[in-house]
């Protein structure tokens, strides 16, 4: 579904992704972790397309299409879902009319027609209730006065709308509390099947008990430096980055 | 606009010496013939009417003799013996009285300096006021200017005692006109504390029409403190410009508590990336005073910081005029300036008029203004009362809190302690 | 269930995608001239046009004098230059003053009205069939400067209620009309103001009588339609006591190289307990990309709250003209009376504002409330200008003023320029501003959602709007929006 090879990319000259090679198929769950600075939420950005971050070598692969040739909302179109680890606000406008021209925007991408007032709050009414979220949320400006437990539901619940093929969760575990943790992630379970795939970007594995992975990935320094089952994920857990980073380390010879 | 006929005739005799201050003197000369005596159409004067102050039978141009030492001795400001003394009399320098306590601290007449070695940065600085105050009065200075002083802190010099400019009236005689002015050049590195105070006596009619002129460099840093607590018959028009030419730093700090008319002009240009700027300001007037503070902030390079606070206290008759402005020129992007104004009435004949703008070309800026007027806050005068504090005592409390987040942030200590003072003894006599 | 449908509905209109569709292929959809013969004066402003005008409409000796001192003042006035904004010198003697639709008589109803004119209204997305039978407004058109006819009249008049052209009024409710009009806007009260009285050449008025609620909106639509053409209208409604009436009006223009003079007069008056809520869409045409042509926009709207307990309130959606000098005012002459002012002002490529709104506090307990939402982009100017003043006797009065704007690209300009004048120490006045750009995060995130930029730009920008949008009467809310979207096409990105 999602194949990234030999992905570089900088910010304002600085190089952050050295070399990124990355297989997703269809059906799967995928965790990438690593310390603070590593370059995870960079990868995020990439691949939904921000700007400011520049491609400088490599390819992505998704659904048969040259991933970066697109526009971020055209990714979106395809089906390609980032939540972010800092969802922005928009004042006066509510999380339903935004949601409601996502839905319809997208929809329209795809050569379908609109939804009506009725079937789209027929799909709300049905998601609201899959993903445990109120109505008053919802008529609240999008993401204004939101706490982060807000934010993130208010992430995943988008995603239950807009039925994404490839999901990406930049660190949408943090700044929760055990609770939220598992709220969200019940909600990510609820939506996982055969025919879609998830990138999980974070930094903790707490996250990792509640959405299992079929592969974890560790990223340091811009790099992919070792890849394993979701036994890694607790490796990790129990011995720290830094025995990666002294293996990373040992292995080029620093 | 007002014509004043012994301004005219004043204007035609005079006699512009050829030296850097004759570019901006003849600019001057005909601004003023142009504009004269700014009237209530002007925009910037429209709260404030200076119009009549003219019409007296006023000593001009004015001269600093009968002046004493001893004169002097009643009317310096705490913390003197440790600082340097400038001081004009009747608009003019008076070296005689002037103590110069740092070496460093170079003081030469404006006409000396328009001459010597520095006449380059004269030229530069003299009357770049006159670029953003579009008015008779601020040319009528520069077209007389006489008896002015050039103050030279030069690149590296730290000055570890502050300046203290006396700006001094002596209308024991006559009537009188005085137009002090000064230029003050910050180099590099520099760093200096300036503390301006006004003083008139005698009871004649008075005007003062001031101008001083502060051009900064790049990582100097500089403090300035401005204080009034004059007499009700003194008027004032005061403009202090800064110019920040290198990324710098500057703090302002404006008391206002007793006068006649009085209007500081406070302009403060951002000139290079990175520069920050504050302004304080604490106006607490009773009587018949009239104080308008005109403020401006121009931003013209990117990514600079401004941040404005004054709060005003009226009370009497008291008028009280604010008018901030804030541009943010085309190229000055990331550019973050807030400002705030705050007043309180306490008696039913005391007025407010406040005037906050902001005028934005560039769009990657974040800029705000606020503005309020009001009175004490009824819960906490009534919360006092019920734990037992009298009602006036109640007011001058809260009045003393309203006025602390200005007070805190005048730097030398010995003039902090002085205005607190100067606070305490009118909360005592001037509330209602 | 049913609430939630109906507030998805207000939100987001179902059409609502279309409509920034329809932008990308029209630039100003209302630019079309109406192929109507109309009866006009020459060009040019003397004594013998204003008695002209005046014979035309068959009025009153007193409406002549009234006119000709007007004129008279006029000629002594000069033109106002304290505002942001720059335009070449007017030539007041070559313009139309007068210029009518061809129509013999007043048309009873709206089925006798020239199939023409009905065909504009349609155009503008106003069938006024469609609006009496689904909305139920009662609707006065005026095309330049000469009113069209008066829907629903018939309904109203049971009620006592009067909505005619300002004509009409003249003629049948002269008393009325006499007594009141010129009593909130002088005729010297400024030159537009002035000039407005000596040519004007129609307009709505409207009479609520006492303790009367009026049913209905009542909506005028003002079209300025021939060319060289002024377009001088005065509006007056009075609101006795206890009443209350909303009122809407709505403005278009066709795409003309020159510029076109509007100088149109406003006057409402709120008598004791009475509320009227005034509701302007203001999209005359505003210029091309280059800023040529394009109305001038000088208006004087005030209102007073000269009863206690009164209210006024002023709702604007300024999207169009390339000039706009309009300050909508209430005097708070009666105590506890209210006043309000909602503004959205959109300013692209060469268009200039400079708006905002004028609050006398004179009575006791008198509030009043402000809040103003400039957008700039293109090379635009944007300026907010208000006055607060708190009288002398106006004791414990109370004002909150809000302006903020909203920068899109780096060649406009934002500017607010408010005066709090304040002589009564029970006052409390509270006067914010912010000035920010859309943020490229707000838009990634709406792209990363599959929106695109031209419609993320409109999603923040309604959403910065939103607290004025939300005063507007609902049929007007969408119209809004789109306008919106419209004025704003193809300046990001």
């Amino acid at each position: 579904m999602l194949k990234i090879q030999n992905l570089k990319a900088s910010v304002e000259g600085k190089a952050i992704l050295k070399g990124i090679d990355l297989e997703i198929k269809a059906g799967e769950v995928h965790a990438i972790m690593g310390p603070n600075g590593s370059g995870k939420s960079t990868l995020a950005s990439v691949l939904a397309g921000r700007k400011e971050y520049e491609v400088t070598e490599g390819s992505v692969e998704y659904l048969g299409k040259d991933l970066l040739e697109l526009a971020p909302e055209e990714r979106a179109g395809e089906g390609l879902f980032l939540a972010f680890q800092y969802p922005v606000e928009i004042p006066g406008l509510t999380t339903t009319n935004f949601i409601k021209t996502a839905v319809n925007e997208i929809r329209k991408y795809r050569g379908e027609a609109p939804l009506d007032a009725v079937a789209f709050l027929k799909m709300m009414k049905e998601k609201m209730a899959m993903m445990n979220i109120g109505q008053s949320l919802l008529s609240r400006p999008l993401n204004e006065g939101f706490s982060g437990g807000e934010k993130k539901r208010n992430e995943v619940f988008q995603m239950a709308m807009l039925q994404p093929k490839m999901a990406i969760l930049d660190e949408t575990d943090s700044g929760l509390d055990i609770d939220a943790i598992r709220i969200v992630a019940n909600g990510v379970n609820k939506l996982r099947n055969k025919d879609n795939a998830v990138l999980v970007v974070t930094h903790y594995q707490r996250l990792l008990d509640y959405i299992v992975p079929d592969f974890v990935h560790v990223l340091y320094n811009g790099r992919i430096v070792k890849s394993g089952t979701k036994e890694l994920a607790l490796e990790l857990e129990e011995k720290g980055y830094d025995f990666i980073k002294n293996e990373v380390n040992v292995g080029e010879g620093v | 606009m007002t014509n004043v006929e012994y301004l005219n005739k004043g204007l035609d005799q005079l006699n512009v010496a050829d030296n850097s201050l004759a570019p901006a003197r003849k600019n001057a000369i005909t601004s003023f013939s142009k504009m004269g005596i700014p009237g209530a159409k002007h925009e910037e004067w429209r709260y404030t009417r200076i119009g009549n102050l003219f019409n007296k039978d006023y000593q001009f141009p004015a001269k600093k003799e009968g002046f004493s030492k001893t004169d002097l001795d009643g009317i310096r400001l705490p913390g003197h013996e440790e600082a340097n003394e400038l001081v004009f009399v009747n608009g003019i320098y008076a070296s005689e009285f002037s103590v110069i306590r740092s070496k460093e601290l170079v003081v030469q007449s404006l006409e000396e300096a328009a001459g010597n070695e520095n006449k380059e940065i004269v030229a530069l600085h003299f009357g770049h006021s006159s670029s953003l105050l579009k008015d008779g009065i601020n040319a009528l200075n520069t077209a007389f200017v006489h008896g002015g002083i050039f103050l030279n802190i030069k690149k590296g010099t730290v000055l570890s005692q502050p300046v203290y400019i006396y700006t001094i009236t002596d209308a024991r005689r006559e009537s009188v006109l005085s137009q002090p002015r000064s230029l003050i050049y910050i180099g590099e590195n520099a760093q200096a504390e300036l503390v301006e105070t006004y003083v008139t006596i005698g009871k004649a009619d008075s005007f003062t029409n001031q101008v001083m002129e502060v051009a900064i460099e790049k990582d100097a840093k500089v403090g300035y403190y401005k204080i009034q607590n004059d007499r009700q018959q003194a008027n004032l028009v005061s403009t202090t410009h800064f110019r920040q030419l290198g990324k710098s730093y500057l703090h302002t700090v404006t008391i206002s508590l007793n006068g006649g008319i009085v209007r500081n002009n406070l302009n403060v240009v951002l000139e290079a990336d990175h520069c920050e700027a504050h302004l304080y300001g604490l106006y607490f007037m009773g009587g018949d005073s009239h104080i308008d503070n005109h403020t401006i902030v121009d931003n013209v390079m990117p990514n600079c910081f401004s941040n404005e606070l004054y709060k005003g206290v009226m009370t009497g008759k008291a008028a009280g005029v604010f008018n901030g402005k804030i541009f943010v020129r085309k190229d000055a992007q990331k550019t973050n300036a807030y400002q705030s104004n705050k007043n309180i009435l306490l008696s039913a004949d005391a007025s407010v008029n406040t005037k906050p703008q902001l005028e934005i070309f560039a769009d990657d800026v974040k800029c705000s203004h606020g503005c309020t007027v009001g009175q004490l806050d009824e819960d906490a005068l009534f919360y006092l009362q019920s734990r037992g504090v009298p009602a006036p005592i109640a007011q001058s409390l809260l009045v003393r809190a309203f006025a602390t987040d200005i007070l805190e942030h005048i730097t030398p200590k010995a003039i902090h302690d002085y205005v607190e003072q100067l606070i305490s003894l009118k909360l005592e006599y001037d509330l209602p | 269930m049913k609430t939630d449908i109906a507030s998805i509905e207000k939100e987001s209109p179902k059409n609502e995608q279309s409509a920034i569709e329809d932008v990308v292929l029209n630039e100003y959809k209302y630019g079309f001239v109406t192929d109507i013969e109309s009866d006009s004066a020459p060009k040019g402003l003397n004594e013998d046009i204003v008695r002209f005008i005046s014979s035309k409409k068959n009025e009153p000796e007193w409406m002549l004098e009234w006119r000709l001192k007007a004129y008279r003042h006029w000629l002594k006035m000069e033109e106002p230059k304290w505002a942001n904004i720059s335009y070449p010198p007017i030539d007041y003697q070559d313009v139309i003053y007068y210029s009518a639709p061809k129509q013999k008589i007043t048309p009873g109803s709206l089925d006798e009205i020239d199939p023409e004119l009905r065909k504009t209204f349609e155009k503008l997305g106003i069938s006024l069939d469609e609006q009496k039978r689904l909305t139920g407004v009662a609707v006065d058109a005026v095309i330049d400067s000469v009113s069209i006819g008066t829907s629903f009249k018939t309904q109203l008049a049971e009620l006592g209620i009067i909505f005619c052209s300002m004509s009409e009024a003249i003629q049948e409710h002269p008393e009325l009309v006499r007594k009141h009009l010129s009593s909130v806007v002088p005729i010297t009260d400024n030159y537009f103001s002035a000039l407005n009285a000596a040519v004007f050449s129609d307009g709505s008025f409207c009479y609520i009588p006492k303790g009367v609620r009026c049913p209905m909106e009542l909506s005028t639509y003002f079209r300025i339609n021939a060319e060289n053409t002024g377009q001088f209208e005065r509006t007056l409604i009075v609101a006795e006591e206890g009443s209350y009436v909303s009122y809407l009006e709505g403005c278009t223009a066709p795409m003309r190289d020159e510029n076109q003079l509007h100088a149109a007069v406003v006057e409402l008056i709120a008598m004791d307990n009475a509320e009227i809520k005034y509701s302007t869409v203001q999209n005359w045409y505003p210029g091309d990309k280059e800023g040529r042509g394009g109305i001038y926009n000088f208006v004087t709207k005030r209102g007073i709250c000269k009863g206690d307990n009164s209210k006024i309130s002023w709702t604007q959606v300024e999207t169009g003209s390339s000039i706009t000098w309009k300050y909508p005012s209430v005097i708070l002459k009666g105590d506890n009376s209210v006043g309000e002012f909602y503004s959205v002002a959109v300013t692209n490529n060469h268009q200039q504002a400079d708006t905002g709104t004028k609050m006398q506090h004179l009575g006791k307990n008198t509030k009043s409330r402000i809040v103003s939402k400039g957008i700039s982009a293109g090379v635009s100017n944007n300026s907010y200008r208000g006055l607060v003043h708190v009288g002398k006797n106006a004791a414990n009065a109370r004002n909150f003023s809000q302006c903020d704007s909203l920068l899109l690209g780096d060649k406009c300009g934002a500017h607010t320029f408010p005066y709090i004048e304040v002589k009564n120490n029970t006052a409390i006045v509270e006067h914010e501003a912010t000035t920010s750009k859309i943020g490229e995060d707000q838009i990634f995130y709406c792209n990363q959602r599959g929106i695109d930029t031209e419609t993320a730009v409109a999603l923040i920008v309604n959403g910065f709007a939103k607290e004025v949008m939300n005063q507007l009467p609902m049929e007007f809310a969408v119209e809004a929006q789109k306008l919106l979207a419209i004025s704003l096409e193809g300046s990001v990105g």
